[in-house]
């Protein structure tokens, strides 16, 4: 993992104080409101629905152990006891005290952490694969690539006020678990005889306007990928519109200009931005990478798992994942208990989960846009063990991407922005579809939430999308279906008139009927959507 | 009638206007009539509030009872999580919400 030298400490260190300082001054009233808020929001302090929230960056979805432990500690000390997982792999606090934030940003200074770049129209917290190191199929380690972004992207003066917000994600393999074509700019590393580089896409995203980014560049060498995005984010600092913030992101601006003048303008200015010097030092991208060269595994290891324990072995089959050392595995923690929230955890849940990092799986953990957790480097010998132990805590349950495994924004139980609660209505689904064999059955079927236009749920994405909308002041559900988030990504298109709570999972019993009824060998439900289309599912939800 | 939300300035708790200070009931709420916006204004200025905003709510047997779903959820707090609430022992808490 990347540690922080005397200059990132410095910086984030610095960060606290001048906050600890504007915090002081909001509560003396030096500060109106209108003024401070621009700062909190700098650091990652909003004010929601029933109190202050603050989220914290979580760089690329990547924890150690000390930092996961101390995430707990917080929810102990400064929160009611939890945090919440989020779909941009970051953590939030839903009950912060105005007072205790900096004390909070302290704390997780002390532990190279902070809450900057997680709000305002700033390059976002950058985000990557959650097996990024560990996957068998990955041309590089992204992870390297993704702590240059945020070193680049950090407090970059030119791009702290960009037309909107900014996300960028990279991934190194062809599976895409990112979501990587629905950022502003997505970095998909690839090699080119014998080159390490980039394809970059630009312009995607979810909200309002949902878009699959476009392939901008096929090919840009590792070397060069500051300078290209330099050029990328200039032309959108300049010509992306500030009239209108629902019209702001990148993807309106490329779609309004066509991707092809878009690019025009990007290569433009790249011939320009390659006369400046910006590539990074090679020894400062050597010693990045360094911090993320392989653990030094154990080998000898045996590949057997005793799968005498059928609950056990339900969880091996659904939960962990192949990892590139023999004799080890990459362990997929579910935050979807059938009756819980989806991305919560206790305190007690998070030290838990830091302890097994610490006794098992190197110290480290990733947290998924999917809002559930990964020990990428667990012994085989040992999965037995942390199963006993996750079950324990309520965290064995075995439906990694079914039914079950649903993202849902925090919705109306806790959002200011949004128009319906996503959270009951996941747990309502969950319920219905709770039978095990069931969930087996439809097999991969990707549910996703949320509670508002803005999409954080990532509705748009989901297999099967729920967008929870405000009719005359009642929840009313519209369903979606036939999106991806994954390397085939796509768009969910709307079934028709939206339902009440119970009215559409009712029809998203009906939908999976007809996938169940209509799907043949192999195929998924998102497989027989894309090949019968969405008529029969219509006609089954609608009559 | 009309009623005055908004959160406390310190703690970020939901506030309601109960006519001489602020309550965290919002059963305690006070109709605040056409002058809710310049007691929110005077209240921020003194500190004691922020974002504060009327809202429409009505009078019933069973106190106030703001006119918007997410006015209530305010009211009471996540009905996911009941122990959270401002009614943690009322198992129905949550179909006021709604």
């Amino acid at each position: 993992m990347y540690r922080y030298d005397s200059y990132d400490q410095s910086i984030v260190d610095a960060r606290v104080d001048e906050f600890r300082d504007q915090v002081q001054r909001r509560l003396a009233g030096a500060l109106t409101e209108d003024q401070f808020k621009p700062l909190r929001l700098m650091n990652g302090l909003y004010l929601q629905l029933h109190a202050y929230m603050l989220r914290v960056a979580i760089p690329y979805g990547t924890l150690s152990a000390a930092q996961m432990r101390k995430l707990g500690e917080i929810a102990a000390k400064y929160d009611k006891g939890y945090g919440h997982f989020t779909t941009r792999q970051n953590l939030q606090y839903n009950w912060i005290k105005l007072a205790d934030a900096p004390d909070i940003l302290a704390e997780l200074a002390s532990v190279e952490m902070h809450a900057i770049q997680t709000s305002g129209n700033c390059i976002r917290n950058i985000s990557s694969d959650q097996y990024a190191g560990v996957s068998a199929d990955e041309v590089a380690d992204p992870r390297p690539w993704a702590e240059l972004l945020r070193q680049w992207s950090s407090f970059h003066p030119e791009f702290t006020y960009l037309p909107r917000k900014f996300k960028i994600c990279v991934i190194a393999t062809e599976d895409d678990r990112a979501a990587m074509r629905l950022h502003d700019i997505g970095l998909k590393l690839v090699e080119r005889d014998g080159v390490i580089g980039a394809e970059v896409y630009a312009g995607g995203g979810m909200g309002r306007t949902p878009m699959v980014a476009p392939l901008i560049r096929d090919f840009v060498g590792e070397d060069e990928i500051i300078s290209y995005l330099e050029a990328c984010l200039r032309v959108y600092n300049r010509y992306g519109r500030r009239d209108n913030k629902y019209k702001a992101r990148i993807k309106i601006l490329v779609h309004e200009i066509g991707v092809e003048e878009y690019k025009r303008q990007v290569e433009e200015e790249f011939a320009h931005m390659r006369t400046l010097g910006l590539n990074p030092p090679t020894e400062e991208l050597d010693r990045i990478r360094a911090f993320f060269a392989a653990p030094a595994y154990e080998t000898g290891l045996g590949e057997d798992i005793d799968r005498a324990d059928p609950a056990f072995a339900l969880w091996v089959d659904r939960q962990v994942a192949a990892h590139k050392a023999p004799g080890y595995a990459i362990v997929n923690i579910s935050l979807k208990p059938l009756t819980g929230i989806p991305g919560d955890a206790s305190a007690e849940q998070i030290e838990l989960v830091a302890g097994l990092a610490e006794q098992y799986s190197l110290d480290e953990i990733r947290v998924t846009h999917a809002q559930n957790l990964v020990l990428p480097h667990v012994k085989k010998a040992d999965l037995y063990a942390i199963w006993q132990k996750l079950d324990e805590a309520g965290l064995a349950e075995a439906n990694l991407d079914l039914i079950t495994d649903i993202i849902a924004c925090p919705g109306l139980d806790y959002c200011a922005l949004a128009n319906a609660r996503s959270i009951p209505l996941a747990q309502k689904i969950a319920q219905r579809f709770a039978d095990a064999e069931r969930q087996a059955e439809l097999g991969e079927l990707k549910l996703k939430i949320s509670g508002c236009i803005n999409a954080c749920g990532h509705h748009h994405a989901g297999h099967i999308g729920i967008l929870g909308v405000d009719r005359k002041g009642v929840e009313n559900f519209q369903l979606l279906l036939g999106g991806s988030g994954a390397e085939d990504a796509s768009l969910g298109q709307i079934t028709g008139p939206g339902f009440s709570e119970d009215g559409v999972v009712d029809a998203i019993e009906k939908v999976t009927d007809i996938y169940l009824a209509e799907r043949t060998d192999g195929e998924r439900f998102l497989d027989t959507y894309r090949r019968i289309g969405m008529k029969p599912f219509k006609e089954a939800i609608y009559g | 009638m009309k009623i005055l939300t908004g959160n406390d300035l310190v703690s970020g708790d939901v506030i309601w206007w109960a006519g001489e200070g602020w309550s965290r009931q919002v059963g305690d709420s006070a109709d605040v009539g056409e002058h809710g916006d310049d007691l929110a204004r005077a209240e921020e200025a003194a500190l004691r509030v922020v974002g504060a905003y009327v809202i429409d709510a009505t009078a019933t047997d069973e106190g106030v009872r703001p006119a918007h779903i997410k006015d209530r959820i305010r009211a009471l707090g996540p009905t996911v999580r009941p122990d959270l609430t401002l009614k943690p022992n009322d198992a129905d808490a949550g179909n006021w919400v709604i």
